[in-house]
């Protein structure tokens, strides 16, 4: 493995949590949306989300990336109990999100902070900061004014919105994107929970904006220790960001490891073909061809039997994987990948 | 390099709005030159007034204009000169066309998509009628969509897909110059790599030169033949793919470019602090001095163009 400074922080973040606990736990999900004919009438599954497994640890940050269809906002917002899983659990420190009450669902969600991906759409636009960020804390139960102002004082500075005052009079629409985002950020951190949920977060951004929201972000799960999940299209901004890669194609997860393996050593013939698609300023790119797979992602209502990649694969294998679902094989050790090419 | 090889020429193009907090400088004295097949990369940041640019070069004009001034010369001739009716027949989709930003969400839903694509031929040119069909039979070969698509809705094709349409529209006049705005800015990884391999060989195969108006740094060098960075209403500087994505001259480039985060490497992004200048209200002198790590007195005055190893830059730090 190259000995950058990238590796040096992971490998000592590794060692610190070695023995650390798990905080979310997915086992087997599915979500499908059932189709209706007319109204009534089944006509079939979207199956946006296919058998879904893998833990998130205390403190970690994964990154599941996909193109658009692939079933990732689905898998999010399951794991934020806005769907309901069709099968297979959701455990969060320990509960099932399924056995939880109103109540339950309550606490779990003062436990849980969503960063959404566009967000002027986010925010309400008749608010002002300070009541858009006193308002979770309104929910929370948080009584005292004072101790509220506080609490929107405190994460205003975490987010480097600062001086406070300047900001809190203000409507959504007077802020750059960038501070916006920010706005949102503070927001999902105010009630102090144990996981960040961050869907795209930095997509709608300038290039520079980009850097400077993720810097913020990762300084904020480290002051923490929180367990991030984000969730991105965009395979250059994931290398300094997260610990682990979960790679996602027509609602499995088709690849899963530490960051520098996917990136240096990519198994699936898909993660290869995103890294490929995935351009680094350099003059002679314009100069070549790339090698995209044909075609495009299936659609979940009726995915390819066997492995759902099959159809655009360049080493597909006729009699294997358009027949039988690929298991996860786990070709070196914490490198898994669900390809019959690593049987 | 001869004269008649320039495609278009840019010289000193301003356009100025006028809104109620005072006059926006979007494109404050912007000159540069393009040769025939070849593409030029407009790279900045949002509120940079690159898409204005765009705008100005078609005459895509708002009403609010304050300030549209300047010289643009197509082959020979400077356009600007034209009266609006001889612009719109001899030059925009006859001669320049434009991919708009988010042009693939504004197509028409109503409408199949190869009456769309036909438009500007029938419009412009008075293709007839089964004529239109074999016309955009071709383009979408062309540009990558099945011919049998022609009949279907915006609503069943893939974004990729309509953004293919999208390029159609634009190249369906046989233009020399196609202007793209963010082309590819909300677009999956691999379908952003196939679009690209689509203008590639529409710039290989039909010659066409093109204006790629983005932010994406890393994206624009899958096309560009040239670069020129816009910052507040400026190009700050003009040089070589090859020259620019080495060794970017402009503290403003170089600060780009240290914000892309790189796959492989041990280099972690930088941002840039600070924020651009309102377009309302310039700062004298260079415009980038707030957030430049180089300044220095002579910044408080204007900088010119200078010419380094056969590029153009901005910036004190290069007289």
């Amino acid at each position: 493995m190259v000995s950058d400074g990238n590796t040096g922080v992971i490998e000592r973040i590794e060692k610190k949590h070695q023995e650390r606990k798990v905080i979310l736990s997915i086992d087997g999900l599915r979500v499908w949306f059932e189709l209706r004919r007319f109204g009534f009438g089944h006509a079939g599954y979207v199956k946006a989300v296919d058998g879904v497994t893998f833990d998130v640890h205390e403190g970690e940050t994964i990154a599941v990336v996909g193109e658009s269809g692939c079933g990732k906002s689905s898998l999010m917002k399951t794991i934020l109990g806005l769907y309901k899983p069709t099968e297979g659990k959701v455990v969060f420190d320990g509960k099932d999100l399924s056995k939880l009450d109103n109540k339950g669902m309550h606490w779990y969600h003062s436990h849980v902070g969503y960063v959404q991906q566009d967000p002027y759409g986010a925010l309400p636009p008749f608010m002002n900061i300070q009541r858009i960020l006193e308002e979770p804390l309104i929910v929370g139960g948080i009584k005292n004014k004072d101790i509220r102002l506080q609490r929107i004082h405190k994460s205003m500075e975490e987010v480097r919105l600062t001086p406070a005052e300047d900001f809190l009079q203000k409507f959504p629409h007077m802020l750059s994107g960038g501070q916006q985002q920010r706005v949102v950020i503070a927001r999902a951190m105010i009630m102090e929970p144990k996981l960040l949920v961050a869907d795209e977060p930095v997509s709608m951004l300038d290039a520079s904006v980009r850097v400077e929201i993720l810097t913020l972000l990762r300084g904020l799960q480290e002051s923490h220790n929180l367990s991030v999940i984000y969730i991105t299209h965009d395979l250059s901004t994931v290398s300094y960001f997260s610990e682990r890669i979960f790679v996602m194609y027509a609602g499995n997860l088709i690849e899963k490891a530490k960051v520098r393996q996917v990136l240096d050593n990519p198994l699936h013939p898909y993660t290869r073909a995103l890294l490929t698609g995935t351009s680094e300023p350099d003059a002679r790119n314009a100069e070549t061809f790339k090698e995209i797979p044909p075609g495009e992602p299936p659609s979940l209502v009726n995915p390819p039997t066997g492995c759902r990649f099959h159809p655009r694969c360049p080493q597909f294998m006729a009699g294997l994987c358009d027949v039988k679902f690929p298991p996860d094989f786990e070709p070196e050790p914490g490198h898994f990948v669900a390809c019959w090419l690593y049987e | 390099m001869s004269q008649n090889n320039k495609l278009l020429r840019i010289e000193e193009l301003v356009l100025h709005f006028s809104t109620t907090h005072g006059v926006v400088q979007a494109v404050d004295g912007v000159d540069f030159e393009l040769e025939s097949n070849r593409a030029v990369v407009i790279l900045g940041e949002s509120g940079c007034g690159k898409s204005s640019l765009a705008k100005a070069i078609l005459r895509l004009l708002p009403r609010n204009v304050q300030t549209y001034s300047g010289r643009v010369y197509l082959g020979g001739t400077d356009v600007m000169k034209l009266s609006e009716e001889e612009f719109r027949q001899n030059v925009r989709w006859a001669v320049i066309s434009m991919v708009p930003q988010a042009a693939m969400n504004a197509l028409n839903p109503v409408l199949k998509v190869g009456e769309q694509v036909s438009e500007p031929a029938t419009v412009h040119l008075g293709v007839g009628k089964a004529d239109a069909v074999s016309l955009v039979k071709k383009m979408f070969q062309h540009v990558g969509v099945p011919e049998d698509f022609i009949d279907r809705y915006p609503f069943e094709l893939s974004g990729g897909m309509r953004q293919r349409i999208a390029i159609a529209m634009a190249l369906v006049t046989s233009p020399n110059l196609i202007i793209l705005d963010e082309p590819t800015s909300a677009l999956d990884v691999l379908t952003q790599a196939s679009i690209f391999n689509v203008l590639k060989r529409l710039k290989k195969e039909l010659g066409i030169s093109f204006i790629l108006i983005t932010h994406d740094i890393a994206t624009s060098s899958e096309l560009a033949d040239d670069v020129a960075v816009m910052y507040a209403g400026q190009i700050v500087e003009v040089s070589d793919a090859y020259g620019f994505f080495d060794k970017p001259l402009h503290p403003y480039s170089q600060k780009l470019m240290a914000s892309v985060p790189r796959l492989h490497g041990d280099k972690e992004p930088e941002f840039i602090t600070g924020r651009p200048p309102s377009l309302i209200a310039l700062p004298t002198g260079c415009r980038f001095k707030d957030r430049c790590p180089f300044r220095f007195e002579k910044c408080d005055e204007d900088p010119p163009m200078f010419e380094k190893e056969g590029r153009l830059v901005r910036c004190w730090l290069y007289s």
